[in-house]
């Protein structure tokens, strides 16, 4: 930076007298035009502090300048139909639906992506952190998490590096917090060495009358910043780390090398919620919001922009944990555990005796003004005087190059692979149930506290994550984030929906209706016209499937610039549905065996469909042709047919086909509900394609041999194509296939579980 | 025979909650006057004349201290 020392800051003043003074814009990511733009609005150079929040905010992280031309599409498609249970959409910290009984549920997913290759243990841990505060804003208690995780290639030395440390930091942050971890994915493919992917979602609820919006509103009104105080944590790392490649580049600010990690406090961070849902029942609080990336430059930004335009701040009032910063290191600095509100002066004691009694540190910093600026003050003089719509919401966008992959053609040229007989089929079965993608997340989510707070109704290895909201009537919702990036690569508009229709069927074969949707979407660099062309092939794929659907997409966050070198990750839109269940008692489980003589069925059809699946992948190395086709007025028909099913108890257990088709699906429903079962498969089809096609829209249902004929007879009735699959075999302790192999139970369980132990233990 | 002590710390500018959790317990228990507490580690290893001190700094560095967010000394203990 220009000046840094304390007596010797860059006011607006000096900023005005010296407009030639040269300007690290480059080092903060700034590009020359942006620069310019900026020095325009300002018809001056910016102070060091503006050009710190400018270049943090107008970051492709914060100001989302090559997404937004795409992202609108959602806005587009979204009818008054599907609005219609929203009460917060995008662009609030977090979608919020109204799921009835006069509850209100908001739930989201955020990346911390490159936060958690640096530090694996902080970086997932302050992940966990920061998307709890964002259900916070919205007045809700947190009340569950979700992650989903990618690495590299899962005997990978560095995936023993980052793995085991991104686990225990989201293990560690939620077990602290108390919040239940009901589920997620954990995937490897060796497209994420060197860019894991950490995804965490967090779910809470509200009534509906106790909905906060982030608007700073009333002139006179007080900013209170309050939570942990600020340190040198994680600056630059916003500007650096989520927008630029990875260069190794720490070049970033004036002072020496600073961490661009942060390390988050959850005993902090529980406090700080319990303090916040006082402060929303004793109905003290006009707007507020969440310091997360760009920290107060990002909070005082958008509250401002979002109220009546004008905010005062005296940056000396914020309490500071490192000695000597500068004005622009406070704005920018990404200590956790931080909250900034809008309180009526006449409310403002009565929000000091709220955080006394928390024990939280809470400091007036400012007050809004109606002069449609954010002026900011060090040692009484101005160091920012900014239009805030410009720093938040106007910044840089960009109509980046699309240009479809010249590859992309021969990529889906189907290659033929060599099938194997049906005497292979039996080690096919154990070697499918024990690969890396396949096998059981036990030893991850055993190290997550599925429990605490007693609302968990399902969790992993449920198809869904339930949990209970209102303790009288056992309304409760269920969650289940999804994505196959082979998928994906293979065809970005296909894959976006079909991971869509994976989280949607996941919700449904739990019970629940399905009703909004979130995402996080997860790409290589946005300067890539061949990147660019996956993105808006996957947002009008699940903008559209949504429409289908007729559910919204309530937010989502977007993470560009996950590659190493030239080489970006396989395209991952991970796509998160939350759905809605009268009564969790009501629930489906996924495995089989909780009713004496259980009939199995299998619905929907089995096609030939071998692109981008886990058998060429496992077996081949091999990625390339289609993915499975994918019918969305099929899983409408499927979901409403488990409700029904779920509703008059005519379903005992089901559980969706996936990832290794069938036979991984009735591995796993026999596993987890540790019961035997004898299937036998359709004489007319391949029993190789039978067992392992990921052709979708299916799923394996249990049904009480006296609900039987009721079940099928609906089926009919609604042309799903079903046929049955065989039956429920407590005594066995065996998976027997019929013509095909018989297994132990046992077998199959050390097949299965063995996997991930043997390499991360 | 040598002993050699790594002292670990917490970079100043990250946020140690261990240390503030000290802090703030101490008044609470009737000591006044402390304004800050830092809460580190030390190892105590008993090492060869074999070793090095380039192989020690290794040591520290690769699996001893987290240097993302830790800094380490290393020093020999007169035997």
């Amino acid at each position: 930076m220009t000046a840094n020392k304390a007596d010797n800051t860059d006011t607006v003043k000096h900023a005005e007298a010296t407009p030639e003074t040269a300007q690290p814009y480059r080092e903060l990511g700034l590009k020359d035009d942006e620069y310019q733009r900026i020095r325009e609005i300002l018809g001056r150079r910016p102070t060091d502090a503006e050009l710190a929040m400018y270049s943090v905010m107008w970051s492709e992280h914060c100001s989302y300048k090559s997404s937004k031309v795409h992202l609108s599409y959602f806005g587009k498609t979204t009818t008054e139909q599907m609005r219609s249970k929203m009460l917060a959409g995008i662009g609030e910290n977090a979608g919020v639906v109204d799921i009835g009984d006069g509850w209100a549920v908001t739930f989201k997913v955020e990346s911390h992506n490159h936060p958690s290759y640096v530090e694996p243990y902080q970086g997932a841990a302050t992940g966990v952190g920061g998307i709890v505060r964002d259900i916070m804003a919205m007045g809700a208690r947190p009340l569950a998490v979700m992650d989903s995780l990618r690495f590299g290639p899962a005997d990978a030395p560095d995936t023993r590096r980052v793995l085991p440390g991104v686990v225990a930091g989201v293990g560690g942050y939620g077990n602290c917090l108390g919040l239940p971890n009901i589920g997620g994915e954990v995937v490897f493919d060796s497209t994420y060495l060197g860019n894991p992917l950490v995804n965490a979602l967090c779910v809470g609820a509200m009534r509906v009358e106790d909905l906060h919006l982030a608007h700073a509103s009333g002139t006179g009104n007080k900013i209170i910043l309050f939570g942990a105080r600020t340190g040198l944590d994680g600056i630059g790392g916003v500007s650096v780390l989520a927008s630029d490649t990875f260069s190794g580049d720490e070049t970033t600010a004036g002072r020496k090398k600073l961490p661009s990690v942060q390390v988050g406090d959850p005993f902090m961070e529980k406090v700080l919620i319990e303090c916040c849902l006082e402060l929303f029942r004793e109905g003290i609080v006009v707007g507020i919001q969440d310091l997360g990336g760009a920290g107060l430059s990002c909070a005082t930004s958008e509250l401002a922009s979002a109220g009546d335009g004008g905010m005062h701040v005296n940056l000396d009032r914020v309490p500071l944990r490192a000695k000597g910063m500068t004005p622009a290191e406070i704005l920018s600095s990404e200590s956790q555990e931080r909250m900034c509100a809008v309180v009526k002066p006449s409310d403002v004691d009565a929000f000091m005796r709220v955080c006394a009694k928390w024990d939280v540190t809470a400091t007036e910093i400012g007050e809004v003004t109606e002069t449609g600026r954010l002026v900011i003050t060090w040692h009484d003089e101005v160091v920012v005087d900014v239009p805030p719509r410009t720093v938040a919401h106007e910044g840089p966008v960009y109509n980046r190059p699309v240009a479809r992959p010249a590859e992309q053609d021969s990529l889906q040229q189907p290659i033929e692979l060599p099938r194997p007989s049906t005497s292979d089929l039996r080690d096919l079965v154990l070697r499918m149930a024990g690969s890396h993608n396949l096998s059981s997340r036990g030893w991850v989510t055993d190290q997550y506290d599925r429990y605490v707070r007693g609302g968990t109704v399902l969790s992993q290895p449920s198809d869904s994550g339930m949990i209970r909201i209102d303790e009288e009537s056992g309304r409760g919702v269920a969650l289940s984030v999804d994505c196959n990036g082979r998928y994906c690569k293979l065809d970005p508009y296909t894959g976006a929906q079909l991971a869509l229709a994976e989280a949607y069927r996941n919700v449904a074969v739990s019970g629940a209706t399905p009703v909004a949707v979130t995402n996080c979407l997860n790409f290589g660099s946005p300067e890539d016209p061949g990147v660019m062309w996956q993105f808006e092939q996957a947002v009008r794929g699940l903008a559209d499937g949504c429409v289908e659907l007729g559910i919204p997409v309530t937010g989502g966050n977007v993470s560009f610039y996950n590659q190493t070198g030239s080489t970006a990750i396989l395209p991952t839109p991970v796509v998160g549905v939350l759905g809605v269940i009268d009564d969790v008692r009501r629930r489906i489980p996924t495995g089989i065996g909780a009713e004496a003589g259980e009939t199995l069925l299998l619905l929907g059809t089995t096609s030939d469909e071998f692109g981008g699946s886990e058998w060429a992948h496992v077996v081949h190395g091999s990625l390339s042709g289609l993915p499975p086709k994918v019918d969305l007025a099929h899983e409408m028909l499927l979901a409403e047919i488990l409700r029904a099913g779920s509703r008059d108890g005519m379903v005992s257990a089901a559980h969706d086909l996936a990832e290794g088709g069938l036979a991984q699906a009735i591995v796993e429903a026999c596993l987890i509900g540790q019961t035997g079962a004898r299937i036998f498969l359709d004489s007319e089809q391949d029993p190789f394609v039978q067992l392992f096609s990921e052709s979708t829209g299916r799923v394996i249902v249990a049904v009480p041999r006296t609900e039987e004929l009721r079940f099928t007879d609906m089926l009919t009735a609604r042309s799903m194509p079903w046929r049955k699959l065989g039956v429920v075999d407590p005594e066995s302790k065996a998976l027997e296939i019929q013509d095909v192999a018989t297994f132990a139970l046992e077998e199959l369980a050390n097949a299965w579980q063995g996997t991930l132990p043997a390499l991360f233990h | 025979m040598a002993r050699v002590v790594v002292d670990v710390m917490p970079k100043p500018e990250i946020l140690d909650p261990q240390g503030q959790a000290v802090a703030k317990a101490l008044p609470r228990l009737g000591f006044q006057g402390v304004t800050e507490v830092r809460q580190g580690k030390r190892f105590e290893l008993e090492v060869d004349d074999s070793v090095d001190d380039e192989t020690l700094t290794k040591i520290a560095a690769d699996l001893l201290a987290n240097t993302v967010i830790e800094d380490f000394t290393v020093r020999r203990l007169d035997a």
